[in-house]
């Protein structure tokens, strides 16, 4: 154990997303930037579509690892006779040889078709495209609402670094952040849905929706019925933002373009914001669309308590089957979501900053 | 690689603790003194992160309320047959916070439940940590296609959303604990690879594992007696990390039902309470406690990896 060799050379997880960010630098001279760019991002998005081929092979073997009979589970134990079982297994394609049913599914799902649900006897895609808005809805609320949330109080934190704010905000993201997002929700539908005491009962318990609104009241239904869902989703999901911000941004606070700012007399919130911050949200930006993957798992848990009807609601109910296509299916669209986020934040990075991958 | 390595049979270094027994020092003694040095040097240095206690001190108070369950609690309290009171019991003075649906006291399980949440969560940090470290040295220390083939398969599981992934596997398996920590610690361990990988890079570096290889070191010499301790205070502060994230994954397969339903863990409390209706009843003395017992031991695992980091690294700027 040498100890006193390693501190320089630990890397913090954060710092170590940063640098793999980012292509190796040095890539090109100057004067074919252009073309390096292009050929890098070529490189970038050839790996995403290698991966997303992975995900799709690992989809079809990764359910059937363990033998089972997805028709047992369909019929749930009733007695049926061994020719409609027969029926069942040509209807899901499941009577063809393992090799058969696998270039089924890959050749069907480049064009779009997940089979049929088990659950629901409908086509898988339209189960998700169906549930996909509601989805985008909750989420996309939630993920810009805490990353400005974070993204704040991380800049707020670091500034002050040290002080009573910061102490104080620093501890309450990592409490935030060690909680079960479900079990916040289940907490907050006890206190402001069902009521404690002399709370009553002020949000809905759940759903999208009461039913029968139109119009202007329907906007505002929707959105009492968001309030509970949001909430745990920022309060669950801020803290990472937070701290890889301020982290970030305590990098650059030592730095000599920061004091030379300074010494030329500039006000300290346009040292802050114009100089410091700019920098700092570089590593940020890569967690950003990292974070996508987290945002995933809050989803499917948030949905699950809240009964909303949207794609992380649809999964839960298809592991009770479990629904296989459905849940291969999902599988396969949350990964490729991350995949391309990805992705697209390796492309856009070096656009953003200079110093990498010209 | 089976010879005894070179370095640890020359002199002492003139930064030695006064020895008792100067004399007679075998290469062990000197080894084990030199851990006990800078074993305390990061106690005291550690000693300075206030968070960093107060998180050691609640794991080591958890940790033995889960150690003395039996005794605390009674051995029988998981029984669903001869469970003490009536179901779905308002807190009292025998039951504090109350009694589930089958009338088995909640403060009873919770303790026990500390049992599962603990076990699933070191395991399958272990698990996952030795992955991430095998995965990373090997990386690190072969060049060529091999690791590069490693780090893609690496990136590629680094970008899967890990719970989906997790539940996946957890899906396909028996449901036991076993299937838990092994969906857990198969999903989790890129980022420890990175990270070692990065660390056994800088390390394979420096010029001593030049010489171990003039010497005649093979690979498994390097990686294991130079590599691998170089790396070890890192994939430490890595673990206490680690343990914290597949507790709360834990809590949550057993709240969706992926683990086995007859084992008390908390997770799996919260998922009988509100099974029981416990939400739309408003029992909160039932759903509110196995949350805050899996907040607690989260957060004191962060804060304990948080102080471990930061003594390890001070540019980090960890509030103390």
């Amino acid at each position: 154990m040498t100890a006193e060799s390693t501190p320089a050379l630990v890397h913090s997880a954060e710092a170590d997303g940063l640098a793999d960010a980012g292509p190796s630098a040095g890539r090109g001279p100057r004067a074919r930037n252009t073309k390096a760019y292009l050929r890098y991002a070529a490189t970038k998005i050839l790996g995403a579509a290698v991966s997303l081929f992975a995900v799709l092979v690992t989809s079809f073997f990764l359910f059937r690892l363990i033998p089972s009979d997805p028709v047992k589970h369909m019929t749930g134990g009733r007695p049926i006779s061994s020719e409609q079982l027969e029926n069942l297994r040509r209807e899901f394609g499941l009577d063809q040889p393992m090799w058969q049913q696998f270039l089924d599914y890959i050749g069907d799902a480049l064009t779009g078709d997940f089979g049929m649900s088990y659950q629901f006897h409908a086509p898988v895609m339209e189960k998700i495209t169906a549930a996909l808005p509601a989805t985008l809805l909750l989420t996309g609320t939630a993920y810009i609402l805490f990353t400005a949330l974070g993204l704040w109080l991380g800049t707020r934190t670091a500034w002050k670094h040290g002080g009573k704010g910061d102490r104080f905000n620093s501890a309450l993201a990592l409490t935030l952040y060690s909680v079960p997002s479900f079990w916040l929700g289940l907490l907050l539908i006890i206190v402001f849905s069902v009521g404690v005491g002399p709370i009553p009962g002020l949000f809905p318990t759940g759903g999208l929706e009461s039913g029968g609104e139109t119009g202007f009241a329907y906007v505002v239904d929707v959105a009492h019925h968001m309030i509970l869902p949001v909430i745990t989703l920022v309060a669950v999901g801020y803290a990472q933002t937070l701290l890889v911000m301020r982290s970030s941004l305590l990098d650059e606070m030592g730095s000599d373009y920061l004091t030379t700012a300074r010494a030329k007399g500039l006000r300290d919130d346009v040292v802050r914001r114009r100089h410091a911050v700019p920098n700092a949200l570089l590593p940020t930006f890569t967690l950003m669309f990292v974070n996508l993957g987290h945002v995933v798992a809050g989803q499917i848990l948030v949905e699950t308590v809240f009964s909303w009807p949207g794609l992380g609601g649809l999964f839960y109910e298809a592991l009770a089957g479990p629904d296989l296509p459905l849940v291969q299916a999902l599988f396969f669209f949350w990964a490729a979501a991350v995949i391309l986020a990805n992705t697209l934040a390796d492309v856009l990075y070096p656009l953003l900053d200079p110093r990498v991958g010209r | 690689m089976t010879a005894e390595p070179p370095m640890t049979t020359q002199p002492p270094r003139t930064a030695e603790p006064p020895a008792k027994a100067a004399a007679a020092r075998s290469p062990r003694a000197l080894k084990a003194a030199r851990m006990r040095q800078s074993f305390v040097r990061f106690w005291k240095e550690y000693r300075t992160h206030r968070s960093g206690l107060w998180g050691l001190g609640a794991l080591v108070l958890i940790a033995l309320i889960a150690l003395a369950a039996p005794l605390l609690v009674g051995a029988d309290s998981e029984s669903v047959t001869d469970a003490p009171g009536l179901p779905m019991e308002d807190p009292s003075g025998e039951f504090p916070l109350g009694t589930d649906q089958f009338g088995r006291s909640v403060l009873a399980l919770l303790v026990w439940g500390a049992r599962v949440s603990l076990t699933v969560g070191l395991l399958a940090a272990f698990l996952c940590v030795a992955i991430g470290t095998l995965v990373g040295i090997v990386a690190g220390h072969f060049k060529g296609w091999f690791a590069t083939v490693l780090m893609r398969i690496t990136d590629w599981f680094l970008v899967m959303p890990t719970l989906v992934l997790a539940i996946a596997l957890a899906t396909v398996m028996d449901r036991s604990m076993w299937t838990v920590i092994l969906a857990i610690g198969v999903t989790t361990w890129p980022t420890t690879a990175r990270l070692v990988r990065a660390q056994t890079l800088a390390v394979e570096s420096r010029p001593y594992i030049e010489r171990a290889r003039a010497l005649g070191g093979g690979h498994g010499h390097i990686m294991l007696r130079h590599v691998l301790p170089n790396v070890m205070p890192l994939v430490l502060a890595q673990t206490t990390l680690v343990i914290s994230s597949a507790i709360l994954t834990e809590s949550t397969l057993a709240f969706l039902g992926l683990s086995d339903p007859t084992i008390t863990s908390w997770g799996g409390m919260l998922q009988d309470a509100r099974e029981a209706g416990a939400v739309s009843a408003g029992h909160w003395w039932y759903l509110a406690p196995p949350g805050l017992a899996i907040a607690a031991v989260a957060l004191a695992f962060t804060l304990c990896g948080r102080a471990v980091e930061s003594v390890l690294n001070p540019r980090l700027g960890v509030a103390r």
